[in-house]
């Protein structure tokens, strides 16, 4: 009995278990409430692709910020413009020639996709070091409007028509093509879908067409759309998987440990002697060549980009996540992202579907006037009712705002508790190791020395 | 030669080497201001490309848009020198008194006439419009002067219960806990106002029936609305309030002081918590006449309107320095004009950019803002 007792509690000390616990409850709960709508097999299987999209693009963005908030204490409030300049460029690269077939109205330069992500990636990486340059030496304040305010720009940029369409270079002998980045009308993304291409270069393209075969059995009508979205979801939780080594490589790492200590106090580590604005530059453009990553990663499969997907309240969705989870550890980034796509992001929607299967409710009053006035005049709440489930869309972002505050009053730390790894590369809190249950200090091995230093169980 | 002397200041091409050899990012973006001028002075002078009176309606428009900034600006630059962070809310304060405002607004005008739910709704849904009912200051001044009353109000009560509900159990955190609560508390109110009153933008005013009237100006005319001059008095007439309150009251030296050093303040025994409450009051009243006002400017209301306002209200009180009123008044001036007038060489989908990149090099050439060290008057 305190065997299995033990045996959990071990096992739950370990991150890598608390993350899988949480997505089990997640789509758990999103597959029973999958039956109570009376999905099909079918849109079971699209409810938990999207689901894990969410969770893969949310969990990469807090990741990506958590570099920049958590560990460096850079406040970035411009994620979303490095998002922008990600796929724009990529796609700027990637899309085939104009003219050679097909409807979109300016093309690319036509090379191959990984040669726009890196390229992409480059890009925001480098409006990274031009933001950083003159904002790092300011006030955390400062840095905040700056960024926002450059977002917005890189939003109006490529909103204005001066952008839609010219001509550009593109073999060496100056031949010129027509490019542009579509204006307000958006940018139609033309190239080979990446899922497929990437399949087929690491050589599984038989294994997929397998996994369509199969899902076939159960969805006879045409089930490949589904095996897609659900093969990408996966990508992306190897993704997420991969950011989360890296940040952790970082954040372990003589870099990681200078970054710890400018976050805690930038005059004493420059007192030590470090030239704490280059580590902040690498840094931030670090941050932000992930940033736009996760903008590729999110929007190279949806057919087409439109520059009002980059609104400031998309950053506002990031920071939402890396705050549920806890800025300063890469796990709680993880499962904030995912608590945060689950619960705040695609949960309200869910509820609004699970709530109108359940009781078929008529027709919305298409505004507010006509839902109040019968609870006023007659005591009858059904319209009102009914005009709050239709407006969910918004109310959602209520729920946000509302959430953000009861987590700043109540637990700024994030659902973790105190997390925050040290800069130290010794352990400080040796006294508490003596209090720890045995399961945790077992199931941890005793820091290296270029270990992080927490007391309570780092992001092993 | 100048390197050597130390009488290089004196001499004027030394101080200049000097100031270029220190602050080379100030002489460079000094001479793209001298650029942009001599090719203004080129197009106006010379070429013909730019005439008088389109730069002087452009100037016009951003003293206008300069107002409202500015004047909303003064409760963002007290609240975050006296609080001490930046309040990402403050956009939707001003969204928050226009509604309040034009509710009443359209009620005071359109009794009788229409429904009093669509009234107090602004017209939800289509089911008003602010040009049917001839909304105007000539044509309705009692209900124009009640909405700028009743939005100031509002505002101060809204802030006051924000405060109480919100930023007081967190008033001893760090600037930028606050800062990130100042976004739910943004998104809340936002998105509360759109589930209330819609996501429609409509017209407020009858546009048609404003009187106007054209000056003439060198080569053309500018024009000049009643409402242009309404912005102008209550704007100018509520800083010039502002101003006398805090120099000739113990509210305006409590306010500069807690500024100064909170701590200091509460142990001289000035009543802290009174005069950060007195700080929303005022700077709650301006932010809801100045979105009142904006919108009787502009003639449409929408519930993003201050959001997008913020921004540049931001740019300004940076580009004023932190916690001056005059500061806030000089940098709204600056923004509005400079987002006006940039459209004689950038594209209009710049204009905003262009308030921004103005704020950025601020930043850069001088962090501490043009009127830096003259906290709160």
């Amino acid at each position: 009995m305190s065997d299995a007792a033990t045996t959990v509690r071990r096992l739950w000390a370990q991150d890598a278990v608390k993350i899988a616990a949480l997505l089990l409850i997640i789509y758990g709960a999103y597959l029973v409430s999958g039956l109570v709508l009376g999905y099909s097999v079918r849109g079971q299987l699209n409810s938990l692709a999207s689901l894990t999209f969410y969770i893969g693009v949310f969990a990469t963005l807090a990741l990506a910020l958590n570099l920049h908030w958590g560990y460096t204490g850079l406040f970035n409030i411009g994620v979303v413009g490095f998002m922008a300049v990600g796929i724009y460029v990529m796609a700027f690269v990637s899309k085939p020639l104009y003219g050679s077939g097909g409807a979109a109205q300016v093309g690319g330069l036509g090379l191959p996709i990984p040669v726009g992500i890196l390229a992409g990636m480059i890009a925001a990486a480098v409006f990274g070091l031009v933001v950083a340059l003159p904002a790092l030496r300011l006030r955390a304040d400062y840095l905040a409007i700056v960024t926002i305010a450059m977002s917005e720009i890189v939003r109006f940029a490529f909103l204005s028509s001066t952008f839609q369409r010219f001509q550009f270079p593109h073999t060496l002998a100056g031949d010129t093509t027509r490019v542009g980045f579509g204006g307000g009308s958006g940018l139609i993304l033309d190239f080979p879908d990446p899922l497929l291409a990437f399949i087929d270069a690491i050589g599984l393209s038989g294994a997929y067409d397998g996994l369509v075969g199969l899902v076939g059995g159960v969805v006879p009508n045409n089930p490949e759309p589904i095996v897609h979205s659900l093969v990408y979801g996966v990508v992306l939780l190897g993704i997420v998987a991969a950011y989360f080594w890296l940040l952790k490589r970082t954040g372990e790492s003589p870099f990681g440990r200078v970054l710890k200590a400018i976050r805690e106090d930038e005059d004493v580590a420059r007192a030590l002697g470090k030239n704490t604005d280059r580590f902040k530059i690498v840094s931030f453009m670090l941050g932000c060549a992930l940033m736009g990553l996760a903008g590729i990663l999110w929007l190279m499969g949806q057919g087409a980009v439109t520059p009002n997907f980059f609104r400031p309240r998309l950053t506002f969705f990031v920071w939402i996540a890396l705050i549920v989870g806890g800025a300063g550890s890469n796990t709680g980034s993880v499962m904030g992202g995912a608590v945060f796509a689950a619960v705040l992001y695609q949960g309200p929607l869910y509820f609004q579907n699970v709530v109108t299967a359940v009781f078929q409710p008529g027709e919305a009053p298409s505004s507010f006037g006509p839902a109040i006035s019968p609870l006023l005049s007659s005591v009858d709440p059904v319209p009102f009712l009914l005009y709050t489930l239709d407006s969910v869309r918004q109310l959602q972002l209520v729920i946000m705002g509302v959430a953000l505050v009861w987590l700043m009053h109540n637990r700024p730390e994030g659902m973790l508790g105190h997390r925050k790894e040290t800069a130290a590369a010794i352990p400080l809190a040796r006294s508490s190791g003596a209090t720890a249950p045995s399961g945790e200090t077992d199931s941890e091995p005793t820091p290296r020395g270029d270990g992080d230093g927490t007391g309570g169980g780092g992001d092993e | 030669m100048a390197s050597g002397t130390e009488a290089g200041v004196t001499e004027t091409p030394g101080a200049w080497l000097e100031l270029a050899v220190d602050r080379p990012l100030t002489v460079a973006f000094a001479a793209v201001g001298l650029l942009l001028l001599g090719s203004l002075a080129w197009g106006l002078l010379i070429s013909g490309a730019v005439t008088f009176s389109r730069l002087g309606s452009l100037v016009w428009d951003g003293v206008m848009r300069g107002l409202v900034i500015g004047l909303a600006g003064i409760g963002l630059s007290m609240t975050y020198s006296i609080l001490n962070f930046a309040n990402f809310s403050h956009g939707d304060y001003i969204t928050s008194g226009a509604f309040a405002g034009w509710a009443t607004t359209y009620v005071v005008a359109g009794l009788g006439r229409a429904d009093i739910g669509s009234l107090l709704l602004v017209g939800a849904g289509g089911s008003v419009f602010g040009g049917a009912l001839g909304i105007g200051v000539t044509t309705t001044p009692v209900a124009v002067v009640a909405g700028i009353v009743v939005a100031g109000v509002t505002t101060v009560v809204l802030a006051l219960a924000i405060d109480r509900a919100v930023y007081k159990p967190i008033r001893d955190e760090s600037g930028i806990t606050l800062l990130i609560t100042s976004i739910g508390v943004a998104f809340a109110l936002r998105y509360l106002i759109q589930f209330v009153f819609g996501s429609s933008v409509r017209g407020t005013t009858a546009a048609g029936s404003v009187p106007q009237l054209s000056l003439y100006f060198v080569d053309g005319a500018v024009r000049i609305d009643a409402h242009d001059v309404t912005l102008l008095v209550v704007a100018g007439g509520l800083m010039l309030g502002v101003h006398v309150l805090l120099q000739t009251t113990k509210l305006g030296k409590a306010m500069r002081a807690m500024s100064d050093d909170e701590d200091l303040a509460r142990v001289t025994g000035i009543p802290t918590e009174r005069v950060v409450r007195a700080t929303w009051i005022i700077g709650g009243g301006l932010t809801g006449v100045a979105g009142y006002v904006f919108i009787l400017w502009k003639g449409t209301l929408g519930f993003n309107d201050g959001w997008l306002l913020l921004l540049l209200i931001f740019a300004a009180v940076i580009l004023g320095g932190i916690g001056s009123i005059y500061g806030a008044i000089a940098g709204g001036l600056v923004i509005g004009v400079a987002a006006s007038v940039s459209v004689i060489w950038i594209p209009s989908a710049f204009s905003r950019a262009a308030a921004f990149v103005v704020m950025i090099v601020i930043l850069i050439v001088r962090p501490q803002g043009l009127f830096s060290g003259r906290s709160t008057a």
